[in-house]
């Protein structure tokens, strides 16, 4: 039988304030335990929660950047549960009336087609601490620094219908999050996200599968992965006779595998109700308009503009504005290359990357200025030097030699566009060589390459190749 | 809507309230009449009328995001039944 596959993902982006949603606490990453966590965090007797306008904020920067409503009115619930590392019993969520409404983005796939998603709604809520299971004589640690930190949980459609989907979607929210600041992104601590919803169905019925949630998974990778295997894991038991049991699972990417968590019967009854401590928030429209005026430019505004701006190919443009960060380098090399955009691209997206990603380095800490690459680059369109040399200068800056200039004038690699000079060395290439030059005038025309490579050898690989092949097709015809 | 027996359990377990077997009829019945009393009220018409999340007809404050806690660790720890290394430490919890 012929399988569909239906993923809905719920990602949580941690919001990139200075303080906690409810009290005053830093929430800067890696202190040491506890020393962030205030008598609000503790949910110790007699405090008060006060929202973090900045978290409002936040919200419906995202909501604006989704198509989404913004809800005028929206609700902060209880979401009751017992766990030592949620000090008060409950978690401060948004339940019924969520501040972001239904909106939607778009993803670009690999075939180059578009798709959109829906997302349900967005709505804001705290973070727990951490529990530390280890090392502690038989005892839980528990470190509640993280307690009260303000996440947006952003609540897919049902939309996706394949891993790779699950994962563009999840970027593409990774990268708008980034985009509009809200969120620093960082999947390594924590800061982004996800639970995957996951059913199959025989293709062609409408009814969804039973699902199955796999909880907290921290990379791009392991989504596509654990959605993977739990697809699997799922038309097997059905093709076995078997049925899905509605469960959530965990996913151990050690073992490359989803396990069960909790199923159905003993899923938490969490009892949500509006929280007394906190009075309804509403957002009116001077606000929101507010907000609107401080939306950058958006990922797929910035693809459009660089497709009729700089006449890149839809790809080129998708690559280059993943991030704001490497969309910005991209221009700024474009610039400093007096308008050489598609070379820009190229090595951007190419010699640049392939080094930043060896030397596991981020766009903004690269050793080769946008400046530098597009110092380069001009020299590559003057013809001062040919893209073959230009490897050697991109390495060269690479190695803190100095700026393009300095290293094609200390090394002497300008491109000798002399032409008694290139003439002179194929003159004595073809005097060396009379048997290649008979073959070649007998008609292995294949030789030329060979004659080619002799004159570039003869000038160190500096002669216009341009005006080499010229002049040289000139000789040998001669 | 009477409560039954099992009912009355399961919200002492989900509040993790202790409660002694023989009390359990008179929880029963009290949850019961509260219930009753909330059906009442299901009765009125409330076509049209916006419902309340808050009993105060007031909007929530926002807070400037600044830092205004500082760290009192130890203040909070001197009243915790056990600590090591910074860390609270409880019952071992396993999922």
């Amino acid at each position: 039988m012929e399988w569909e596959v239906v993923i809905g993902l719920e990602i949580h982006a941690q919001l990139a304030t200075r303080t906690k949603i409810f009290s005053g606490a830093a929430t800067a990453y890696g202190a040491a335990p506890n020393t962030q966590a205030c008598a609000v965090d503790l949910g110790l007797p007699g405090v008060l929660p006060v929202l973090n306008g900045e978290v409002t904020r936040m919200a419906v920067k995202f909501g604006l950047a989704t198509g989404a409503r913004i809800a005028p009115r929206s609700v902060f619930a209880r979401k009751n549960y017992f766990y030592p590392d949620l000090p008060k019993g409950y978690q401060i969520s948004q339940y019924e009336l969520p501040i972001v409404g239904q909106g939607k983005i778009q993803i670009e796939l690999d075939d180059g087609t578009t798709k959109t998603i829906g997302i349900t709604r967005a709505h804001l809520e705290e973070d727990a601490g951490k529990s530390l299971h280890e090392d502690f004589h038989d005892l839980t640690g528990i470190d509640l620094n993280r307690a009260g930190t303000p996440l947006l949980e952003i609540v897919s459609e049902p939309d996706m219908r394949s891993a790779k989907e699950a994962v563009a979607y999840m970027k593409k929210i990774h990268s708008l999050v980034r985009y509009l600041e809200i969120c620093d992104g960082n999947m390594q601590e924590g800061s982004f996200r996800c639970d995957a919803n996951v059913s199959v169905r025989p293709k062609g019925r409408e009814k969804f599968g039973t699902r199955a949630e796999i909880k907290n998974i921290n990379s791009f990778r392991f989504v596509e992965k654990a959605i993977n295997y739990e697809v699997e894991r799922q038309i097997e038991l059905l093709e076995s006779g078997g049925t899905v049991v509605q469960e959530t699972r965990l996913y151990d990417a050690d073992k490359d595998e989803t396990r069960s968590m909790r199923s159905k019967e003993e899923a938490f009854d969490y009892r949500y109700f509006p929280d007394p401590d906190l009075l309804p928030l509403d957002v009116d429209d001077a606000f929101i308009a507010e907000v609107r005026s401080t939306l950058p430019e958006l990922p797929d505004e910035k693809r459009e503009r660089f497709i009729y701006e700089y006449g890149l190919t839809p790809y080129d443009a998708s690559v280059l504005t993943a991030s704001r960060e490497l969309a910005d380098f991209f221009e700024a090399v474009e610039k400093a290359s007096d308008g050489e955009a598609k070379q820009s691209a190229n090595w951007v997206m190419g010699d640049l990357s392939a080094s930043l990603n060896k030397a596991n380095l981020e766009i903004t800490n690269s050793p080769v200025t946008a400046q530098m690459l597009g110092g380069m680059i001009q020299r590559i369109a003057d013809d001062t030097i040919s893209g073959k040399i230009a490897k050697e200068v991109f390495e060269a800056m690479w190695n803190g030699e100095g700026d393009a200039d300095a290293i094609i004038e200390k090394k002497g690699l300008k491109q000798v566009t002399d032409t008694g000079a290139i003439e002179q060395a194929i003159d004595a290439v073809i005097a060396n060589n009379p048997k290649q030059l008979e073959q070649y005038r007998g008609g292995q025309e294949k030789l030329f390459g060979f004659f080619v490579g002799q004159v570039m050898k003869a000038t160190q690989g500096k002669a216009n190749p341009a005006l080499l092949n010229e002049l040289l097709k000139k000789k040998l015809s001669s | 809507m009477a409560l039954s027996k099992s009912d009355v359990e399961k919200i002492a377990h989900l509040a993790r309230l202790e409660i002694n077997d023989a009390d359990i009829p008179l929880y029963a019945n009290n949850l019961t009449n509260i219930l009753s009393f909330v059906e009442q009220m299901s009765a009125v018409d409330t076509t049209g009328v916006e419902p309340m999340a808050h009993p105060l007809a007031a909007s929530q404050r926002l807070r400037p995001d600044i830092v205004t806690e500082t760290n009192q660790r130890e203040l909070f720890q001197s009243i915790a039944p056990q600590v090591e290394a910074g860390l609270y430490l409880v019952p071992k919890v396993i999922e």
